[in-house]
C-alpha cells in the first residue's frame, strides 16, 4: 500500500500548556497524515461486510468515526461501558463478524482486562482492539496514560500484539491484522498522525510492514537500537543528530511486540559489537525491553552493552507532552544525551 | 396435567437425576443449584430452544449461554437429556481428559456456547451476539442464563442498558433468583430488590416467577419468545435450591454443596419416589429434541 495523503503541519508555535487529550504527537513542521486508521478500515471493509466497528464512546477520538459515517448500518455504538464493548465485540465475533472495537488504551486493558482475557482471547475470537493513547501521549497524567499496557496483554495467551510507529505502520497494519486469524491488540495513533517510514534518511528505500516482523531501518557500528511504536521514530531522529558526531546508531524497528521477531533480534544483537537500547513508549516493567533481554538470554546471545530507554516504573505527571517526554527520556535530544553518555 | 407438562416435569426429573448422578462421581458439586434450576432448564431444553441435537453447531440453532459457568453440572444434565452429550459421558464428569469439566467451558463440551464462570460475562456476550444474529438476519433467539449474584457485576448493567438501547428483541436473559451467594444470602451480601422495577427501567420487558411451577415456567417462556415488541426480555425465576431432595433443601448452607457418600443414594432415592409417572431414567433417543 502506498503511503497516504501527507498534510504539511505549519501551525505557529505555541506555549507549553497542559496536553489536552486530544493532544498531537507531531513535532512541529512534521508531515503528518489525518486519521490513518479510520481511512484504512474504511477502504479494508468495502467489500468485507463481516467487519463492524464498536466504540465505547469515543468514536471521534480513536478515527473510528469515519468507519461510522461511511457504513452506519455496520457501527455499534457501546457507551462508555469497556467490559460491554469487549463482551459484545466476542459475542460478535463468535456469529462470524471481524470486530473492531476500540477505545482508550487505558480503559480497554485496565478496565476491561477479565473480557478480553476470557471472553476473546481463550476463545482465540477473530476481535481487533485498537486503542488509542498509547504510552506517554497525552498530558492527563495516569488516567489516560497508558504506561503498562503491553505488559497486561503480553501476558494473555495468543494474543497478537502491534505497536506501530507512524502514519505509514498503521495503513499497513490493519488489513494485516484483520486478515489474521484470532485476536489483536493494537496500540492506536490517531488524529494528525506523524509519517516518517516513507523516508527513512540513510537507511532503507521502502519500508512495508509485516505482522511478525522487525524490520532493520538503518545500519550503524556503535549502537543498536531496538524500538516499537513512537520510538522507533525517535531512533531514527537521534540516530541523524548522533551521525554528525560520528555515531552510528543502528535501528530495528519491532512493531510486533507478540509474537516478537527474536530471530531478527538475535541477528542484529549478533551481528556486531555494540551498545544495544531498547526504546519504548512504555514502563520499563514488562514491555519490549524485558521482552528483549528475555529472548537474547534465552538464546545465549551477549550484547556489548544493554539499556532501557522507557518509561520509569512510576506514576508518571500531568502536563505539556514535549515537556514530559524530556522529564522521562524519550524526546529526541534527552534519548540522544542518554544513549551517549551510555557509550561513555 | 396436560400432556406438555407430564412430559416436562419427567425432563426435569431426569436433569435432577443426571446432576446428581455426576455429583455422586466427584463427590462434590453445584447440585443444589442444579435441583432448583432443572425446571428452567426443562423447559429450555425440552420445549423452547431449536436445536439438533447430532449438529451443535447449527446455525439456526438457538444460542443458550451459561454464564454462570459452574452450573455446569446442570447443563451437562440438560445436554444429556437433549441428547447432545451421550448418556456414557455422565461417569466422566469433571475427570482428567472429560469433555465435561467442573465449569462449563465451549471449546470442551459439545452445546456449550461460551465459557461462563467469570461471573457476570454472559450478558455482554449476548447483547453482541444477539446484534451478530441481527446482522445475518438469522431469527435464532441468544438465551442468556445467569444468577442472581450476577447482579452484583457492573458489566451485567452495561449489558442491560445496551440490550435496550439497540432493542434487542432477540435477547432472553433467565435470571435464577435462589438467593444464595458464596458469601451467603445474595440479598444479605448486596441487595438488588426491586428486581423486576429496576429490569423494566432498564427498558426489558420483565416477567417473575416460581422457578419450580413448571407451568409458569413453560407460560413465561412462551410469552418472551412471542413478544411482538422489539425490546430485550428478562424472566426472574425464584428457585430453591436443591429442589425435589428434601435434606439438601433444608440445608442451610447450600451455595456448594458436600454431601456425605450415603446421601447421594438417599438424593436419588427422594427423586425416584417423587418421579412423575413415565420418568424413565434413561436420554431420549437421539435427536428427539430437534
Amino acid at each position: 500500500m502506498n503511503a497516504p495523503a501527507v498534510n504539511a503541519n505549519t501551525a505557529p508555535k505555541k506555549k507549553l500548556t497542559t496536553s489536552a487529550m486530544i493532544a498531537s504527537i507531531a513535532s512541529e513542521g512534521q508531515r503528518t497524515v489525518a486519521a490513518p486508521f479510520g481511512k484504512a478500515l474504511v477502504a479494508y471493509a468495502a467489500d468485507r461486510p463481516e467487519v463492524v466497528g464498536l466504540s465505547a464512546d469515543l468514536a471521534k477520538y480513536t478515527d473510528l468515526h469515519l468507519f461510522a459515517q461511511a457504513y452506519p448500518e455496520r457501527f455499534h455504538q457501546m457507551g462508555m461501558a469497556e467490559q460491554l464493548l469487549m463482551g459484545a465485540a466476542g459475542g460478535m465475533a463468535k456469529e462470524g463478524l471481524t470486530p473492531f472495537a476500540t477505545t482508550y488504551a487505558v480503559f480497554g486493558t485496565r478496565r476491561a482486562y477479565d473480557f478480553i482475557h476470557q471472553v476473546i482471547a481463550e476463545e482465540n475470537l477473530n476481535v481487533k482492539i485498537c486503542c488509542a493513547l498509547p504510552g506517554l501521549t497525552t498530558g492527563y497524567g495516569p488516567s489516560h496514560q497508558a504506561t503498562e499496557d503491553l505488559a497486561m496483554m503480553r501476558g494473555i495467551p495468543g494474543l497478537t500484539i502491534v505497536d506501530p510507529c507512524d502514519a505509514l505502520d498503521i495503513a499497513q497494519a490493519v488489513p494485516q491484522i484483520a486478515a489474521h486469524k484470532g485476536p489483536v491488540y493494537m496500540r492506536l495513533l490517531r488524529g494528525q498522525v506523524p509519517l516518517v517510514l516513507d523516508e527513512i534518511e540513510g537507511g532503507i528505500d521502502n519500508y512495508s510492514f509485516e505482522l511478525g516482523k522487525a524490520k532493520l531501518l538503518r545500519e550503524g557500528n556503535e549502537v543498536l537500537v531496538i524500538s516499537s511504536g513512537i520510538l522507533t521514530m525517535r531512533a531514527l531522529e537521534v540516530a541523524q543528530d548522533l551521525a554528525k558526531d560520528h555515531i552510528g546508531v543502528a535501528v530495528l524497528h519491532c512493531p510486533t511486540i507478540k509474537p516478537l521477531d527474536e530471530a531478527a533480534i538475535c541477528e542484529a544483537v549478533r551481528y556486531k559489537h555494540r551498545l544495544v537500547v531498547v526504546a519504548e513508549n512504555h514502563s520499563v516493567v514488562g514491555g519490549l525491553g524485558e521482552a528483549v533481554a528475555s529472548a537474547l538470554l534465552r538464546h545465549r546471545v551477549q550484547p556489548a552493552g544493554f539499556q532501557l530507554a522507557g518509561l520509569p516504573d512510576a506514576f508518571l505527571d500531568a502536563g505539556a507532552l514535549p515537556t514530559l517526554h524530556d522529564r522521562y527520556g524519550i524526546s529526541r535530544e534527552v534519548l540522544g544525551q542518554r544513549i551517549k553518555g551510555w557509550l561513555g | 396435567m396436560s400432556s406438555t407438562l407430564q412430559g416436562l416435569a419427567q425432563v426435569a426429573h431426569r436433569i435432577r437425576r443426571y446432576a446428581v448422578r455426576m455429583g455422586e462421581v466427584q463427590g462434590q458439586g453445584y447440585v443444589g443449584q442444579a435441583l432448583g434450576w432443572a425446571d428452567v432448564l426443562a423447559v429450555a431444553y425440552g420445549h423452547a430452544l431449536a436445536l439438533k441435537p447430532d449438529n451443535p453447531q447449527w446455525e439456526g440453532r438457538d444460542r443458550f449461554l451459561l454464564s454462570h459457568g459452574h452450573y455446569a453440572i446442570a447443563h451437562y444434565a440438560a445436554l444429556i437429556e437433549a441428547g447432545v452429550i451421550p448418556h456414557s459421558e455422565l461417569e466422566t464428569y469433571g475427570s482428567d481428559d472429560s469433555r465435561l469439566p467442573m465449569s462449563g467451558m465451549a471449546s470442551y463440551t459439545p452445546g456449550m456456547e461460551i465459557s461462563g464462570g467469570s461471573l457476570g460475562q454472559g450478558l455482554v456476550i449476548g447483547v453482541g451476539m444477539a446484534l451478530g444474529l441481527r446482522h445475518k438476519g438469522n431469527p435464532a433467539f441468544v438465551y442468556n442464563s445467569m444468577s442472581d449474584g450476577e447482579l452484583d457485576e457492573g458489566s451485567t448493567w452495561e449489558a442491560a442498558m445496551a440490550a435496550a438501547h439497540h432493542r434487542l428483541g432477540n435477547l432472553i436473559c433467565l435470571i435464577d433468583i435462589n438467593n444464595q451467594q458464596a458469601d451467603g444470602p445474595s440479598s444479605q451480601v448486596l441487595g438488588f430488590e426491586p428486581l423486576a422495577d429496576k429490569w423494566q427501567a432498564f427498558g426489558w420487558h420483565v416477567q417473575r416467577v416460581d422457578g419450580n411451577n413448571l407451568a409458569a415456567v413453560l407460560q413465561a417462556f412462551d410469552t418472551a419468545r412471542t413478544l411482538a415488541e422489539a425490546k430485550p426480555r428478562v424472566i426472574l425465576f425464584d428457585t430453591l435450591m436443591g429442589k425435589g431432595v428434601p435434606f439438601l433443601e433444608q440445608r442451610e448452607k447450600n451455595h456448594f454443596i458436600r454431601v456425605d457418600p450415603p446421601e447421594w443414594q438417599q438424593a436419588l432415592e427422594h427423586l425416584d419416589a417423587t418421579a412423575p409417572s413415565g420418568a424413565a431414567t434413561t436420554a431420549r433417543p437421539q435427536g428427539a429434541a430437534a
